[in-house]
């Protein structure tokens, strides 16, 4: 009889109080393929780490999204968050499929133009809009979330200096139920704040006023707070309709929505406690129910989701580079991408598994990245087979904010790649080398 | 070494440590080991007796072997102090 194959010595003590502590170990699967394309071809082809993201599951989200709303209301408009990343080519697969470009400062307005949006379909928000960047975006017909009074106050100058009538949304907080509000975002509902900035752009009749929006955090995880939302600004629009006869082409809720991540302080996994899009459609719409409009004027919906349409097309692979034992009988697995690339593994508890199949005993881990730093977990506890140096492993659902929040810090940003929908696969942002650094450094002559 | 000599182990690597009532699971390897060490066996009679067992390519099994009594001495089955004799 032959001997059995050797494989490492694992002595895992049983933890009491782990979630089905035996049955999700079991069901761990390896994943070996992204979208039909071996890992082992990929970091042969671009190194590891490495982004890969998938131009299906990109456009899969895309429609499930735009249909859940489109069920419900005649006019839908999906305006991409650029800041959840804006890659060119995850940019270009969603304005092919029809959306327009949600920015939050001149760069990313800049970029949305380089990537083909005309500037009229361009939503500009956020607290960055300075002289120079208004002077640049006006005379492009872009949209312009108005976030405060000298903003507005800005706005009026400009337009009569341009002799413009520039096209503008009011960006509203409004607090609903169980979320902290983001109440530093634009004017105050509650307060009659909203009320008196629409009442100066309508009277003063510089700018006209063709939208309200409201993004009321993220990460929401209860759709009845959209139907809340949706109430209240269904309500504002019908006050300014009485006041002032002005209707509204477009009511933005702002994005927010779950990805299927599971957050730190959550129990239950991604894919169980993340509402559907349908969930979130249904609760807007019976919030919505409440517009009082005449019948053929209905706004347009607007959306900024961001990562809950580009998450789950992100994957990260990443090397193992070595196993430690710790002080407490954990198992440390040291691997080459860290903070400084999983920018998200502050919030998430990331959905991690190995690229090859596995065998043997799993144990609690903690997964460091190769930084010199403490803080340098990209996952805490979780019940993991045995890996060994060179091995990969894959993390999941992390398309969103970390291609743009990753930061250069001890070392290069990995390469990242699409897989297009009939399997090629290719570059999208080359992975950074010494050359890439020293070109924006420069030394004064005396050193 | 008397913790270690008491521990139950089933043949399915099941482990009951009847001091502190804990439960483990090991695998082949850490099996052998356990036995091993049970015996007395030095650090070149571990690998020895794996490389009797088990169809072992190019692994570090000293390294292994290490890695293991550090779990033992973590989870109190033996000694703060105890080593593997050379
Ligand atoms: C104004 C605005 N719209 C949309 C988004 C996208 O949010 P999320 O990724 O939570 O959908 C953000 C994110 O902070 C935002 O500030």
């Amino acid at each position: 009889m032959s001997r059995p194959l050797y494989d490492r010595p694992i002595l895992a003590r049983h933890q009491t109080g782990l979630m089905n502590k035996f049955s999700r170990v079991a069901s761990m699967q390896p994943q070996t393929h992204i979208d039909g394309v071996p890992v082992q071809t990929l970091i042969e082809a671009y190194g590891s780490p490495l982004f890969v993201f998938s131009e299906k599951t990109i456009v899969a989200r895309y429609r499930e999204l735009r249909d859940a709303f489109a069920r419900r209301f005649s006019k839908v408009r999906i305006a991409w968050s650029y800041k959840t990343n804006y890659l060119d080519a995850v940019c270009k697969v969603f304005h092919r499929e029809g959306a327009w470009a949600e920015v939050v400062s001149e760069f990313e307005w800049e970029k949305a133009r380089h990537n083909g949006v005309p500037g009229e379909r361009i939503h500009l928000n956020g607290p960055l809009k300075t002289e120079a960047t208004l002077r640049r975006v006006l005379p492009e017909g872009t949209l312009i979330h108005i976030d405060n009074f000298d903003e507005l106050a800005l706005l009026e100058r400009l337009a009569d200096e341009l002799h413009l009538t520039p096209k503008v949304a009011l960006r509203v907080n409004l607090a609903v139920e169980s979320i902290p509000a983001w109440s530093r975002f634009g004017f105050n509902l509650e307060s009659g704040q909203a009320m008196t900035a629409a009442n100066r752009i309508l009277t003063g009749k510089r700018l006209d006023l063709v939208g309200l929006h409201c993004h009321l955090g993220t990460f929401i995880l209860d759709p009845a707070s959209y139907r809340e939302q949706a109430t209240k600004l269904a309500g504002l629009a019908n006050e300014l309709r009485r006041a002032h006869g002005a209707i509204m082409s477009f009511l933005d809720i702002g994005g927010g929505f779950a990805s299927r991540s599971k957050l730190k302080a959550q129990y239950l996994p991604g894919e169980q406690a993340s509402p559907s899009f349908d969930r979130y459609a249904a609760a807007c719409a019976e919030g919505m129910a409440a517009l009082d409009y005449p019948a053929g004027s209905e706004p347009t919906i607007v959306l900024e989701s961001g990562r809950a349409l580009v998450d789950d097309s992100g994957t990260l692979i990443s090397t193992v580079i070595a196993n430690k034992r710790m002080p407490d009988g954990q198992r440390g697995l040291v691997v080459d991408a860290g903070v400084n690339v999983l920018f998200t593994s502050f919030w998430y508890d990331h959905d991690v598994v190995p690229a090859q199949p596995f065998g043997g005993i799993s144990e609690p881990t903690v997964m460091y990245g190769p930084l010199c730093m403490n803080i340098d977990v990209v996952r805490d506890t979780i019940q993991f087979p045995p890996m060994r140096a060179g091995d990969q492993v894959v993390f999941r659902n992390v398309g969103a904010y970390n291609v743009t929040q990753w930061m250069q810090f001890i070392t290069y940003r990995p390469a990242v790649v699409i897989i297009g929908a009939d399997g090629r696969h290719g570059i999208i942002r080359k992975r950074e080398q010494l050359e890439t650094l020293l070109a924006s450094e420069e030394v004064p002559s005396w050193l | 070494m008397q913790r270690l000599r008491d521990l139950a182990i089933s043949d399915t690597g099941f482990v009951f440590d009847p001091f502190s009532g804990a439960t483990y699971t090991v695998n082949g390897t850490a099996q052998c080991l356990l036995d091993g060490l049970k015996r007395g066996l030095d650090r070149d009679g571990l690998v020895a007796l794996l490389r009797e067992r088990f169809e072992c390519s190019d692994e570090d099994l000293p390294r292994d072997i290490d890695d293991l009594v550090q779990s033992l001495r973590m989870f109190g089955l033996v000694p703060g102090g105890f080593e593997v004799g050379r």
